[in-house]
């Protein structure tokens, strides 16, 4: 790993900490568990298109490692773990198949986070009750995901490829 | 608009309406509840009437009273009034008085949940 690719590394890590942290300050309550806005997902979006699958990958593991370390607890790092994960592992699939541009694949990330985390707690609480959840995180999901896709395709305009 | 962007579009709009559909219809085809089941940990602690106005102190440990929740039960509706957690979702979330409905506490690991007529008498007769 070059000194370059390491610093960058480190920035962006940086970054999408900060942006998870300035969230959990928002004055933002929303009346269902696990709706988010999700802002440091606008760091693994780009990260995704400028940088590659990997980086991405990695930079959202460490991101919810720290976070969860850091203001979390053992079963927010579950959750933020498995939505985290199958909505990056969604948007890498769906991006290969190049049949959306990156609000789309941030849509199926968004859908994706939420139907991770649901299935988390389908296991950690033994119920498929909260299925019931589905529908309107499934929304949040839609609209959370456009948002960071639009915010994510402007840094994706304007920073192209990282030569790393 | 180029095509990826008007998929893109498309299966936003799909994923609403779906959503929204399947949110209605779960919500239209439930009956009022008579009662709510407290689970914690996948299993039942205790079972209420919504008839029955009262406060259900629900203690994830019993001895020192760490993990306090308070149901409230007012009106025919349960709603959670209390929870000594940091994220204070499920005092967020809305009354339920409908069967199927849920309130969860994921910190605590608790779901409470209506529950109807029927599975009341279902239930005697199995006691």
């Amino acid at each position: 790993m070059s000194v370059k690719k390491m610093t960058n590394f480190g920035l962006l890590t940086a970054l999408a900490f900060i942006l998870s942290y300035v969230e959990s300050v928002l004055p933002l309550q929303l009346p269902v568990p696990g709706m988010k806005l999700g802002l440091a997902n606008i760091v693994v979006v780009t990260a995704l298109y400028c940088w590659g699958e990997k980086e991405a990958l990695a930079l959202s593991a460490i991101r919810i490692l720290l976070v969860s370390l850091t203001f979390g607890n053992m079963a927010a790092m579950m959750y933020s773990l498995a939505g985290g994960m199958l909505s990056l592992i969604m948007m890498i699939l769906i991006k290969k198949t190049g049949w959306l541009d990156e609000i789309g694949v941030s849509i199926t990330g968004g859908i994706f986070h939420n139907v991770g985390q649901i299935l988390m707690a389908m296991a950690i609480l033994e119920t498929e009750q909260v299925l019931y959840y589905l529908p309107v995180l499934i929304i949040s999901g839609v609209v959370t995901g456009a948002l960071i896709g639009i915010a994510g395709g402007e840094l994706i305009k304007r920073i192209k490829k990282w030569t790393v | 608009m180029d095509k990826k962007r008007r998929n893109s579009f498309i299966l936003g709009a799909v994923c609403i309406l779906a959503a929204s559909g399947a949110g209605i219809a779960a919500k239209m085809g439930r009956e009022q509840g008579s009662q709510v089941i407290v689970f914690q940990d996948g299993a039942e602690q205790g079972r209420y009437l919504l008839s029955e106005e009262q406060d259900v102190e629900i203690a994830l440990n019993q001895e020192n009273q760490e993990g306090k929740n308070i149901l409230r039960i007012r009106d025919g509706s349960a709603d959670m009034i209390y929870a000594d957690c940091p994220d204070q979702l499920c005092v967020n979330q809305k009354e339920i008085d409908k069967v199927g409905e849920t309130i969860v506490c994921l910190p605590h690991k608790i779901v409470v949940e209506v529950e109807g007529e029927k599975q009341s008498d279902f239930d005697s007769i199995a006691n």
